[in-house]
């Protein structure tokens, strides 16, 4: 992916004049500046967060119901986010990477633009839309997938339990986050795929290769980091979603049950500050807080987790 | 130059659309409104707090509006413990709010304002028991048997409990699914407060602004309530009059003394009208012991009484007259029947009103 | 590697004959039409929904084809054929809940639109007889507010994002400061879109009285959501230019400013380009962080310094949790919020083709 820009510095303007430009100064520390102000406004963040959410940690037992002190609140929430999320992921990946294969290498070039805005289009729609969207057709019309999950496979933990009467479930919630993380997922995956080499698919098709063969053994080991980039992204995205979450998830606050088709459904840390910010108990403004940074923490781990697999994976195949 | 041109072009476009529309807003508004207004008032009031009143808010908005063109109220419907700690910061020049302030906060407001906030109730309104119940759409419920389906010890609508209340119904054997607000909110606050006065033994939590347990359904604000019973079959859940109206859910009859009565605006007036003056309050803190056990048929047990807070002295002279001749509207007959037209609450007993105006008058 | 095994066994079975055997070209289309009308044919005998029976149809044949091939083509062709349909399904499955939604939308929102929603705000009049609330309330102010908030975020983060993204892929090289960079752009990413709208609360009530409630807080609360996208689509895009541009400007004497300025960020125009109204569109709809730092209102306000604004999402979301009013109001906003979008997405798009150089590629 680098390799355009790794190879040893060229001979710039300066090595020739022997001195650089005015120019060249002020932009470079334009450059240099816009690199600096993310830095000190993400620390701006991490300080405020600290501070007012600090108080957060060790607040009145009564804030952290059902429990009763930070760590389980805070581990419940998590737990309720990350499970939503990786449920989004695990849906969505499939269809981002088909969709992407399309753009890239199957469909018809005639096909290609109208279907790659139309994907775009989906990262168009408002999260609320989304929400008002799940919650009023989406919940209804996937109930029935639900009743048959939840009769026929009932024994797999994850489909048991009672099922919901609204269909407002951890599934609907995962089906409407994976809509929309698609969109940045396919953008991704569809950007790696047009970059495998030329000259590796045609010595592919070459000897004989169907077109899959040529995805399997050219195209796909070529991307297998910038589709994890894509997951890490649309997972990012996923995390933080609020508002969609919110209107869609029967949300109990945090809690910890892997039954996804019941009415007693884990909150995530996003939708319930949300949801409680402007609840009549200030006091437990200061808990939402704290849950802000973990939740802050927590997504910068995953992106960090995922850079380094994409570190390690850009290393074998150079 | 013409990179930069590009770059910039994008921007410039949204920009330009932006001034344009704006500019044309501007000309509209130099058209209607003529100049200042007839009343003299003028200047931007910010005030929030409680949700349910968000659109008797508009309404008086609306109402006081047309005579005061160049005055600009905003109220935020952030929620009532955000509104009172927004006002006691200064941040909000009056407050609505669903519940009385605490002798705590009337301590902190007293410091902000100089000297002890009025605060008086201006918004009433019926909350109603609304079910989803396939072939029973006149259902009959007392306080006991309402507490024991929130509680979770009656779960099916053949329940004996309920076949008491209701002898002539044909009740299926549904499970019922109960739901209730997911959000901090004043109608939970108070429909948890009647379960506490009147279902006795059966209901043992305190009254609380967030539902006490954490199972069962859920639904975000009033509209996600009304969805939520809409959306199963056998679902019961609470909520203002306002959001039902016009949702087509069936709505439950209370039992008072030995009738069941169905909700109505005239009912909740009736019951705050039976209800007794805080003890122990200074004269401008105008607030009731909500009177939840009344046994007289012409009152409706299950209200929600949304109060006003206010400095009785403001820094600036124009804005204590904006917010003076605000609440003055609020409560004054034709204010009063603004918001139960928008908002189906109830009109203000007039004596209420009265006392309240008494208190109104001494801002400056 | 059993790679190599596979193709030469099954060099060894096919391949030698020059021409393979091979399914008409019109099989998939043929399988096609005979899945639909099976799936059809069943669906009229059991009285099964139609969606049931779209399902049915691509069931049968996901299964039909592939059996095809490998009747005729052998294991490697049926894999093929397996394979294109599942992308194709891919696709499809993707179109719909995009269709349902822009339809659904269009469905709710469409009632609500005529030239007053459009024109008006949400200050109304009571009748004088009833004291009902007067119809003809519009949106004008929350479209308004969200343009000027939308473009205030733009203005902030466009520079830096892309300033920050020339910094890393130009200046920084392997330098510490870059590294660091790069993570803290991811960290930012994960920035939860309610934290950032707090950030821009708790700085400028720092800064002003606490009940302070401004536009330009939006901007700044959405410009920190929008910085990483930004950085990370202008850094993607000005890696792809080749180093063989740069080096030619340089060979010409260019320097290094100029170059960025007229060889690099041209050529990576387009996708800088997407990438920034990608960018837009994800804050566009953010309602979270408005709802908390531009607040609401119901009257036209353009000054992005001073005073509450309404913006579209935060429209939506209140109307919706207002309750009482029709929700078409709530659905009206919500589909002229996705007009906006998609006028602005194409717009960028024909700029982007129109400006882009020609590529060889």
């Amino acid at each position: 992916m680098s390799s355009t820009t790794d190879r040893p510095a060229a001979p710039e303007g300066e090595s020739l004049l022997g001195r650089r430009g005015l120019g060249d100064r002020i932009f470079q520390g334009a450059a240099t500046a816009a690199g600096v102000s993310i830095m000190v406004a993400l620390a701006a963040v991490f300080v405020f967060l600290a501070i007012r959410g600090s108080a957060g940690f060790t607040a009145d037992k009564s804030l952290y119901a059902p429990y009763t002190s930070f760590s389980p609140y805070a581990a419940g929430l998590l737990f309720g986010t990350a499970l939503v999320a990786v449920l989004a992921m695990a849906i969505a990946m499939p269809f981002a990477i088909g969709v992407a294969l399309f753009l890239s290498h199957y469909g018809p070039r005639r096909l290609v633009t109208p279907i790659a805005y139309v994907i775009d289009l989906l990262a168009a729609v408002p999260s609320v839309v989304f929400g008002l969207w799940g919650l009023k057709a989406l919940a209804p019309a996937s109930k029935p997938i639900q009743e048959w999950l939840n009769a026929e496979l009932g024994w797999v933990p994850l489909f048991g339990g009672t099922l919901s009467a609204t269909g407002r479930t951890v599934f609907l919630a995962a089906i409407v986050l994976a809509i929309m993380i698609l969109p940045i997922a396919t953008a991704i995956c569809r950007e790696v795929f047009s970059k495998t080499p030329r000259l590796h698919e045609e010595a592919a098709l070459a000897l004989g290769a169907t077109r899959w063969e040529m995805v399997r053994y050219a195209v796909l080991p070529h991307s297998r980091s910038g589709i994890i980039a894509g997951m890490m992204l649309g997972l990012g995205r996923a995390l933080g979603e609020t508002m969609a979450v919110l209107l869609v998830l029967n949300a109990q606050g945090p809690k910890v049950t892997f039954k996804i088709l019941t009415s007693d459904n884990p909150a995530t840390i996003a939708s319930n500050i949300a949801q409680n910010f402007h609840g009549e108990d200030v006091d437990l403004q200061v808990v939402l807080l704290a849950t802000g940074l973990v939740l802050f923490v927590f997504t910068f781990l995953v992106n960090f987790a995922a850079r380094w697999i994409v570190a390690r994976s850009e290393r074998r195949f150079s | 130059m013409t990179h930069i041109r590009r770059a910039v072009v994008p921007g410039v476009a949204v920009l330009a659309l932006a001034l344009s529309l704006s500019a044309c807003s501007d000309d509209d508004k130099g058209g209607t409104d003529g100049g200042s207004g007839v009343s003299g008032l003028s200047g931007d009031v910010a005030a929030g707090g409680s949700s349910a009143q968000e659109s008797a808010q508009e309404a008086w908005r609306a109402g006081f509006g047309a005579d005061n063109p160049d005055v600009t109220i905003t109220y935020d419907a952030v929620g009532s413990g955000t509104g009172r700690e927004n006002f006691i910061s200064g941040a909000y020049l009056f407050a609505g709010s669903d519940s009385a302030m605490s002798d705590d906060e009337i301590a902190s407001a007293t410091e902000t304002c100089g000297a002890t906030p009025i605060e008086f109730p201006a918004f009433i309104s019926p909350v109603d028991v609304v079910y989803n119940l396939d072939g029973v759409d006149d259902l009959q419920l007392s306080p006991a048997t309402i507490a024991g389906i929130f509680n979770g010890s009656i779960t099916t609508w053949d329940d004996d409990a309920i076949k008491a209340d209701n002898p002539d119904a044909d009740l299926p054997s549904t499970d019922i699914t109960p739901v209730h607000r997911s959000d901090s909110s004043g109608t939970t606050d108070n429909f948890t407060d009647y379960l506490e006065k009147a279902a006795g033994d059966v209901w043992k939590t305190p009254h609380s602004s967030d539902w006490p347990t954490t199972t069962g359904e859920t639904g975000e604000g009033t509209s996600g309530m009304v969805d939520s019973v809409k959306a199963g079959d056998g679902t019961i859940g609470y909520a203002d009059d306002a959001g039902v109206q016009g949702s087509g859910l069936a709505i439950a009859k209370i039992k008072v003394g030995d009738t069941y009565v169905a909700p109505s605006a005239d009912g909740a007036a009736a019951a705050l009208a039976a209800s007794e003056r805080t003890a122990g309050t200074e004269e401008s803190i105008i607030t009731f012991d909500l009177n939840r056990t009344s046994t007289d048929p012409s009152t409706y047990p299950i209200f929600l009484a949304s109060y006003e807070i206010a400095c009785p002295s403001y820094d600036d002279a124009d804005a204590a007259k904006v917010v003076k001749g605000f609440l003055s509207y609020v409560i004054s007959e034709n204010g009063q029947k603004a918001a139960a037209a928008n908002a189906f609450s109830a009109e203000l007993p007039r004596d209420i009103a009265d006392q309240a105006q008494a208190q109104i008058d001494k801002i400056s | 590697m059993s790679v190599t095994d596979d193709y030469a066994a099954d060099f060894a079975t096919t391949a030698l004959p020059l021409t393979a055997a091979r399914l008409p070209r019109q099989a998939p289309l043929l399988a096609g039409v005979v899945a639909l009308a099976l799936g059809g044919l069943v669906g009229v005998v059991l009285q099964i929904p139609w969606v049931a029976v779209l399902v049915l149809a691509a069931a049968v044949l996901v299964v039909a084809l592939p059996t095809w091939a490998y009747a005729v083509e052998g294991r490697r062709g049926a894999v093929d054929r397996l394979m294109t349909i599942l992308v194709c399904y891919a696709v499809l499955g993707a179109l719909v809940p995009l269709v349902w939604v822009l339809s659904y939308t269009f469905i709710q929102g469409i009632p609500a639109i005529d030239w007053s929603f459009l024109t008006h705000d949400q200050t109304s009049r009571l009748d004088p007889v009833t004291f009902k609330q007067l119809p003809g309330a519009g949106i004008k102010h929350a479209i308004l507010g969200t343009l000027v908030v939308t473009a205030g975020a733009a203005v902030i983060s466009v520079p830096i994002g892309l300033m920050t993204a020339i910094y890393l892929v130009e200046y920084g090289k392997g330098s510490a400061l870059a590294r660091i960079v790069t993570i803290l752009v991811d960290v930012m990413t994960g920035i939860p879109s309610i934290v950032a709208g707090l950030f821009a609360v708790a700085l400028f009530t720092e800064l002003g009285d606490p009940g302070t409630r401004s536009g330009i807080m939006g901007s700044v609360a959405l410009s920190l959501l929008m910085i990483p996208t930004v950085v990370r689509a202008g850094e993607e895009m000005m890696r792809l230019v080749p180093a063989d541009l740069r080096e030619a400007s340089y060979a010409l004497g260019v320097p290094k400013w100029r170059t960025i300025l007229k060889v690099v960020i041209p050529t990576a125009f387009g996708g800088i380009l997407t990438g920034v109204m990608l960018a837009i569109s994800r804050v566009i709809g953010e309602t979270a962080p408005l709802l908390v730092a531009v607040g609401a209102v119901d009257v036209v306000n353009t000054n992005i310094l001073s005073g509450r604004m309404e913006t579209l999402p935060v429209f939506i979301i209140s109307k919706y949790k207002q309750g009482q009013d029709p929700l078409e109001l709530a659905w009206g906003a919500a589909l002229l919020l996705i007009i906006i979008v998609m006028v602005l997405n194409l717009a960028a798009r024909i700029i982007g083709k129109i400006f882009a150089p020609k590529t060889g590629h």
